[in-house]
């Protein structure tokens, strides 16, 4: 259970302290401070004991958030509990700065203190809140009777996230599939390690109580339909092969709280009534048949004590049809570089010296193209005997594909209640695959 | 030092910081110092070459970026062209850089030593001055090699300026500091000194800390130096306040020169010469007279510079300890600060005072003061300053005021500060033993004690009690009606308890006779307090019960009733189970009469040295060392034990249970000394035994209360992990020979001639810890090797030889140590020792090992030394006579006449001369003031008596030492080894 909960600014000032057991004194607030955020040493975990009490950070921008206990709780709980409060209070007053944290200090602590109670994470819903939390203090008290008891009715039922009687002219609902993709490969281009982590994130505005179910390529069910569908052997090896192909293997996924867990256990169908508004449908996590949109090709030489030459080449692995933006190559440089010389072919390319990088950068490339830099890096004798330690070449990027192969089949609409069909639902689907930490080794 | 002109401003640094501290996160301040850096590479890196201005410019910025924590790897050759410019900054500036970030391995040092050289040649005050200062900064082995050789003659040519005369004085007080092998003044000595007579004062300053330092290290060849600082002290002392312009603070002439004259005074026994001495009491007198005038300012300043020599002065009167009327004048113008208004003034006053209450001229003066400072600890607001007076009044007690000061410190004990209060329990607890004429007020004060501040009385507080009330016929009855009394008491500390259980266990008989403190009511009253106490208490209340059966047979039953419910026969902790086990069937079974045998008073404890002294003097000086020692100890101690209970009683009593069927005597582990207790296993008493000097308190109850004479001889038997270690050869040699002895090593010998444990050698690399143990002809000996660095050692070998003949005279086994020493690290090793026959030269003990890829090779003396093998002899006035007469060969008599290095202190005397080992004897010689000491020296092949005679002359510090043995390499020996000590 979380005692208490600070948040700090870059300088480690107390913007935020809220204390919810008794058992954190007001001693803490400044142990964090000293011990983490004041530290030393540069690596910081984001669990830290002091003095058999522990402390679980995130940081936002330059806003340190902490929860504070002295009790043996779930880490990933409170981390969980955490990006939600960040969530929340981005849905509230939008950038988690300083300025906007102390400009909106009442409102934090209201949430707060409905969020967790006696340390004990309640509704962090950010639609269900703002129908009760409000930033006009004051508009609160012109709620009807009825208004009042259905928020308490909402809040407490057993569907807190949707309330009744919402109504939109045109039902619409937009799907994003948003992946990241993390790489580690060897010179020699074999993979080191690669895995894909993903989120499905909704906007809904639909009416009335819809009942909602979610399709997509997922081993398992594609599996068990063709199971199902036919009953000659060698059909269905056939499909089996062929579904492999189309299907992904999903190692783990957590779900929203709307998704009905029994019904994916036992049917593994996704199925919800949705919150009105932006939610995380799911987040996903795969290690298998990742599809691995650029490849680096480093070569770097050195030339005698004092010279560096680098070579990269990048190729694009994806549909010709299809362009990639925002592409970004970091090439680490020695810690004594004096100068460096760049060409490359395409974009722009620059050495950083207060990054000890060249950052080379592209607009938009079309799939299964290549492209190449060359620099020239010249080095300052020091009296140093450590080698350079070569540090792994970064990459950043946006394709509009999945990289784990995820497919939406389906997204249905039933509203028994209200006259309109899954057909009348306007529906958008859109797939982001963005570079986790995407590193090639030179 | 020349003026910055306008265009050293370096604008540039000065973006540069204001950059630097405006970055919002860290990240933005390294992406700042990345940026910089990489332009600086660039700018060194460039073809044409940099001006001076630049170069500068850039080695700043490196040196700020160095300061704020980053890596430099580069610009050292550019700071090293700095040094050979002619412009004071850049010269500065490239100075700074080598002293902060410069290492000595550097290939550039020679280029640095090269600069060096040159700006100490130049003939430009300021460019030598830059050239002295990195010296000093660095400090380094290599400057030190460089330079030594060349400061001293800087220091007193007769051309060179007086601000570089200081800077060099300075420079070659730190080299002497760093390596003092390397600065061997010889021939400049006696030119040193006479920088006492400089003109300028800034010299003679700067001259007086270098002569203060060599001084203690060669007090001889610095002798001259009193005389003149004796008259340069009484030049300023009788100058008037405007005579020394620039050195007069707030009308204070010259205080910090005075305060370091009377510093250096305090090296050097009073001057002999007549007219010196005079001059300096008169010196004395004027420092004393002058703080009676009336202050020339009000300013804070001016009081504290006076009050600064004041108290250095009395210090110095402290240190001679022989004018009287200084001594009490002294006191009396401490006894006035005692009551100032500043809170430093008292606490310096009070410190003062405590080393002025030893001396035997000033005693009775400072006890004048008794009321104030009485008053001082109950009114005062800072806690040292009450920790002072309390000090102050342990030190000013003695038979006439004891009483009333113990009842203060008691009445204080009350409301003490929780950090004092353990120490105020020894120290009342020592008061109320050292000066009791009436014992029933010691056992008074003591359980008041207990039942004030029991949590802070430690174990040797109630076992010194009982030892007392046990040795003493006449308080039995008292202590026991008194512990009956305070028993009574609702809530009781556990201490009281422990006391309580004991007393009433042993002599609840004598109180028996009265109603109200019958058998019954007597045992119901500690068995009420049976449930609320820890298991130790437990146990040793189960002892008292089945020493009640004893007592009085009536309460048996009750008892046995006790003893038998399951609370006790089937107690989860072993230690209860068993002893109730046994004692119900020891009951049940033994006929009264060897029950009477077995479970009889306990026997009188032979008289030894308090042991609440012991941890006094531990608490006073928890230096490194004695910390160290106090882990080590309680580590082993537990190892041994296999980790177990440690109690004293309990494991005693647990060994002893375990090769016996029947329970012992051994009531509370109390060696009482029947024959069950005799044949009880060695290995149990020995560990105990050993280890009790470490200081674990439970142990060091049974040293105190266990005769000396059992399982020495089983002193090397050792627990089984070692004894198959012991024969293991010695560590090899690794590469290079041994390098001969330090030039100290036989210094470092004399130290612990007298005493056992403390430190045997530091350096900046390493130290020694030494922790030994005696018994008959055996020794052992633990090596604590600590690194002091934070890297680690490797290759980590020691050696134990024993030169020449000494092989045939001493049997050396040393254990091997672990080869590597991680930084800050602490590695142990064991020597066993065994005394053959006597001897006159000590083993070597040789250590290498590698640091940071430099091979470390340096011997050491061990100190082992005959007289650690005395065994010590108690014998009458007439005994002693005749054996002396006996020992009249003129061989067997050596004698030696020499000169006091420390004070004549009796009590030191007499603890050095116990140190080493033999017995002194009391009332033997018909003049009191000479001492007179016995032991036999116990070796393999025979045992040595010897005989010594100790007569020291006061007036001449001269002391006269004979000593007898019926061997005369014996007496030679020891005579050479305790002409050192005194």
């Amino acid at each position: 259970m979380i005692g208490g909960l600070f948040i700090y600014n870059h300088k480690g000032e107390v913007l935020i302290s809220r204390v919810y057991r008794d058992d954190i004194g007001r001693n803490a607030v400044d142990a964090f401070r000293v011990n983490v955020i004041h530290a030393r040493q540069q690596v910081r975990s984001p669990v830290t004991n002091i003095a058999r009490t522990s402390f679980f950070h995130v940081k936002r921008s330059n806003i340190w958030l902490a929860a504070v206990t002295k009790q043996n709780v779930n880490a990933a709980m409170v981390f969980e509990f955490l990006y939600k409060m960040c969530d929340v209070m981005a849905a509230y007053f939008g950038k988690i700065s300083e300025e906007n944290i102390k400009n909106n200090f009442v409102l934090i602590y209201e949430l707060l203190d409905e969020i967790l109670d006696f340390g004990y994470p309640q509704n962090s819903e950010t639609g269900a809140l703002k129908t009760f939390i409000t930033q006009q203090g004051i508009k609160s008290q012109h709620h009807t009777k009825e208004e009042q008891s259905q928020i308490t009715s909402q809040v407490t039922g057993q569907i807190g996230w949707r309330r009744e009687g919402i109504k939109y002219r045109r039902n619409e609902l937009f799907l994003d599939v948003l992946e990241s993709v993390n790489l580690l490969m060897s010179p020699q281009g074999q993979v080191l390690s690669a895995h894909v982590s993903g989120r499905v994130v909704m906007k809904s505005y639909l009416s009335g109580m819809p009942e909602c179910k979610f399709g997509m390529n997922d081993k398992i069910v594609i599996d068990k339909q063709g199971k199902g569908g036919t009953t000659d052997d060698t059909g269905k090896s056939e499909l089996g092969g062929s579904s492999g192909k189309q299907s992904i293997a999903i190692d783990d996924c957590t779900f929203h709280q709307c998704v009905r867990l029994s019904k994916f256990d036992s049917e593994r169908s996704i199925s919800f009534i949705p919150p009105d508004g932006e939610y995380e449908l799911m987040r996903y996590r795969t290690t298998k048949d990742i599809i691995l949109p650029f490849r680096v090709i480093p070569l770097v030489r050195e030339v005698g004590r004092t010279k560096l030459e680098v070579k990269v080449v990048i190729k694009s692995n994806f549909k010709p049809s299809l362009l990639a933006q925002k592409i970004e190559v970091r090439i680490p440089t020695p810690l004594n570089t004096s100068g460096v010389q760049v060409i490359c072919m395409k974009g722009k390319a620059k050495y950083k010296a207060s990054e000890n990088a060249i950052v080379w950068k592209i607009k938009r490339m079309a799939g299964m193209k290549e492209s190449q830099i060359s620099a020239e890096i010249e080095l300052l004798p020091t009296n140093d005997k450590k080698k350079w330690a070569r540090p792994p070449i970064s990459m950043n990027f946006e394709v509009p594909f999945a990289p784990s192969g995820l497919k939406v089949r389906y997204l249905k609409v039933f509203e028994p209640k209200l006259n309109y069909s899954d057909h009348d639902v306007i529906k958008w689907v859109r797939y982001i695959g963005r570079s986790g930490i995407y590193e090639t080794r030179c | 030092m020349p003026a910055v002109s306008k265009g050293d401003g370096m604008r540039g640094l000065a973006v540069f910081i204001s950059d630097i501290r405006n970055c919002k996160s860290k990240e933005a301040e390294i992406k700042r110092i990345n940026k910089e850096l990489a332009n600086i590479r660039s700018k060194f890196k460039g073809d044409k070459a940099l001006d001076g201005y630049s170069k500068k410019k850039y080695v700043c910025k490196l040196l700020f970026i160095f300061l704020l924590g980053h890596d430099i790897d580069f610009g050292h050759m550019e700071a090293v062209n700095l040094l050979s410019s002619n412009k004071y900054t850049e010269k500065q500036i490239g100075y700074l850089f080598i002293s902060v970030l410069v290492n000595s391995n550097s290939e550039l040092i020679r280029l640095i030593n090269n600069a060096i050289k040159n700006d100490l040649s130049s003939r430009n005050p300021t460019f030598m001055c830059l050239a002295l200062h990195c010296i000093a900064n660095v400090g380094s082995r290599e400057m030190a090699e460089a330079f030594a050789g060349e400061i001293p003659r800087i220091l007193v040519a007769g051309d060179t300026m007086d601000s570089v005369k200081q800077s060099a004085a300075l420079c070659l007080l730190r080299l002497y500091k760093t390596s003092p092998d390397l600065v061997l003044m010889g021939e400049w000595t006696s030119r040193v000194v006479h920088l006492l007579n400089d003109q300028h004062m800034g010299v003679v300053t700067a001259a007086i800390s270098l002569i203060t330092c060599l001084s203690q290290k060669n007090p001889d060849e610095f002798k001259t130096c009193v005389s003149l600082a004796v008259s340069r002290l009484s030049r300023i002392v009788s100058s008037a306040s405007t005579d020394l312009q620039d050195y007069t603070y707030y009308f204070v002439p010259a205080p910090w020169l005075s305060c370091k004259l009377l510093r250096l005074l305090q090296c050097y026994p009073p001057p002999e010469d007549g007219a010196v001495k005079g001059r300096l009491v008169e010196c004395l007198e004027t420092i004393l007279n002058k703080a009676q005038e009336p202050p020339k300012s009000k300013k804070v300043q001016h009081s504290n510079a006076k009050n600064a020599i004041l108290f250095e002065a009395i210090s110095l009167i402290i240190h001679y300890d022989s004018e009287p009327n200084l001594l009490v004048r002294a006191c009396n113008q401490l006894g006035q600060f005692l009551q100032h208004r500043e809170t430093n003034l008292r606490y310096l006053a009070l410190e003062s005072m405590c080393t002025l209450a030893s001396s035997e001229f000033s005693h009775e003066a400072v006890k004048t003061h008794i009321e104030t400072v009485i008053n001082a600890l109950k009114t005062e607001r800072d806690v040292s300053v009450r920790q002072r007076a309390a000090d102050l009044l342990y030190a000013m007690c003695d038979r006439s005021n004891a009483k009333q000061i113990v009842a203060e410190m008691l009445s204080y004990l009350e409301t003490a500060d929780y950090s004092i209060r353990e120490e105020m329990v020894l120290k009342v607890a020592i008061l109320a033993e050292k000066y009791a004429v009436d014992y029933s007020w010691y056992v008074d004060t003591i359980l008041n004690l207990i039942r004030i501040a029991g949590d802070y009385v430690s174990e040797e507080v109630w076992y010194r009690v009982i030892q007392i009330v046990i040795n003493r016929d006449d308080v039995q009855g008292y202590a026991a009606k008194t512990v009956f009394e305070a028993l009574q008491a609702p809530a009781c500390h556990e201490n009281m308890v422990k006391v309580g259980g004991y007393i009433l266990g042993e002599f609840g008989n004598l109180i028996a006779g009265d109603p109200r403190s019958s058998p019954l009511v007597q045992f119901n009253l500690l068995h009420s307090k049976f449930h609320l106490c820890s298991v130790p208490t437990r146990a040793l209340l189960l002892s008292a019960y089945i020493k009640f059966i004893n007592l009085f047979p009536e309460t048996k039953s009750t008892i046995q009733e006790v003893l038998r419910s399951d609370s006790q026969i089937r107690n989860s902790d072993v230690e209860l189970q068993q002893r109730a086990v046994e004692y119900l069937k020891l009951s049940s079974i033994a006929s009264t009469d060897v029950l009477a045998t077995v479970l009889e008073e306990m026997p009188p404890f032979p008289e030894r040295e308090s042991s609440i002294l012991a941890k006094l003097k531990k608490k006073k000086g928890p230096g490194a060392v004695s910390v160290n020692e106090l882990e080590e100890g309680k580590r082993e101690g537990g190892e041994l034990n296999g980790g177990g209970e440690r109690g004293a009683d309990t494991s005693a009593i647990a060994t002893s249970n375990a090769s016996t069927p029947s329970p012992s005597a051994d009531l509370l582990g109390l060696r009482a000394g029947p024959p069950v207790t005799a044949a009880a296993p060695s290995a149990g008493s020995l560990l105990v035994d050993v280890f009790s000097e470490a200081g674990v308190n439970d142990d060091g109850f049974l040293r105190d209360l266990e005769p000396p004479t059992e399982s020495s001889d089983s002193l090397l038997a050792e627990g089984p992990g070692d004894s198959d270690s012991a024969p293991t050869p010695p560590p090899s040699v690794v590469s290079e020979e041994p390098a001969p002895p330090l030039p100290e090593s036989n210094e470092l010998l004399n130290k612990f001639v007298c005493k056992n444990n403390g430190v045997l050698f530091e350096n900046q690399l390493l130290q020694i810890g030494i922790k030994s143990e005696y018994r008959q002809n055996l020794g052992r000996m633990y090596l604590f090797y600590g690194n002091k660095t934070s890297v680690q050692f490797v290759t980590f070998t020691t050696t134990v030889t024993c030169p020449g003949e000494l092989q045939s005279q001493l049997n050396v086994q040393s254990k091997t140590v672990e080869p590597l020493i991680e930084g800050g690290a602490q590695v142990q090793q064991v020597i066993n020792i065994e005394c053959l026959s006597d001897f006159s030269d000590a083993p070597l003990l040789n250590i290498k090992f590698r640091y940071g890829g430099a091979l470390q090779n340096l011997t050491l003396k061990l100190p082992v030394t005959i007289n650690k093998f005395f065994q010590p002899t108690e014998m009458l006035s007439n005994d002693f006579f005749q054996r002396w007469k006996q020992l009249s060969q003129p061989q067997q008599e050596a004698q030696k006449i020499f000169k006091a290095n420390h004070a004549m202190d009796t009590e030191v005397l007499k603890a050095k001369l116990l140190g080493m080992g033999m017995a002194l004897l009391e009332n033997v010689d018909p003049n009191p003031e000479n001492f007179v000491c016995a032991g036999v020296i116990q070796t393999k092949a025979q045992q040595v008596g010897s005989l010594l005679r100790l007569e020291p002359n006061a007036q001449a510090q001269m002391y006269r030492l004979t000593v007898r043995s019926s061997k005369d390499t014996v007496s030679k020996r020891l005579c050479e080894l305790l002409a050192e000590q005194f």
